[in-house]
């Protein structure tokens, strides 16, 4: 799983039916400290997230598996909110 | 699977059930050699692993609902093995 922030909602009134009542949020993808990295991500949104939020999100075919009904073409799926994440000290050697 | 560094945890409050009771480790790909590879992830820990730890992460869906003993889910990158010791090329290192 990976983080991400929500950046917006996307919506499409013609979809697969399988995505019936699902919201589709717009996701920039982002480092653990929350700085933004890579490119945006569109998302099926299983915790109501809101825009500005730090989510995480599963990718590929687990994504699909979030949904009650797992046959549906999901490729990413956000599945919690972050509260906090509590980084260990530790350096790599290669990191230096 | 691949040899990642536990670096942190994530706090999630609200989460998809099937998330529910499990510790979230923040993990960090490394080489044998401890250098970093690649992105952290976030994975369910399923061998009680705890911080600075060198773990083994399972990274498919299929796995993961094996290891966690339950029916596929949105679950994919499972913290699946604490690491002892790692040998490359025939010396232990």
């Amino acid at each position: 799983m990976h983080f991400a922030r929500v950046v917006g909602t996307v919506v499409c009134s013609t979809r697969v039916p399988a995505w019936t009542g699902q919201r589709t949020l717009l996701l920039q993808p982002t480092d653990p400290e929350g700085n933004a990295q890579g490119r945006w991500v569109v998302a099926v949104d299983l915790v109501s997230a809101a825009q500005g939020q730090r989510v995480f999100y599963v990718r590929g075919r687990e994504a699909a598996n979030a949904l009650a009904d797992p046959d549906n073409p999901a490729d990413a799926a956000i599945v919690g909110i972050v509260d906090a994440v509590w980084a260990h000290a530790w350096t790599a050697p290669g990191d230096s | 699977m691949f040899l990642a560094r536990v670096i942190g945890e994530v706090v999630a409050t609200i989460k998809h059930g099937d998330l529910g009771g499990q510790k979230l480790l923040l993990v960090q790909p490394v080489t044998p050699e401890d250098a970093v590879t690649g992105k952290p992830s976030i994975a369910v820990d399923a061998a009680d692993a705890g911080p600075g730890d060198l773990v083994l992460v399972a990274d498919e869906g299929n796995m993961a609902a094996q290891v966690l003993q339950r029916s596929r889910g949105p679950i994919r990158t499972v913290v699946v093995g604490v690491v002892d010791q790692v040998e490359v090329g025939g010396a232990a290192g």
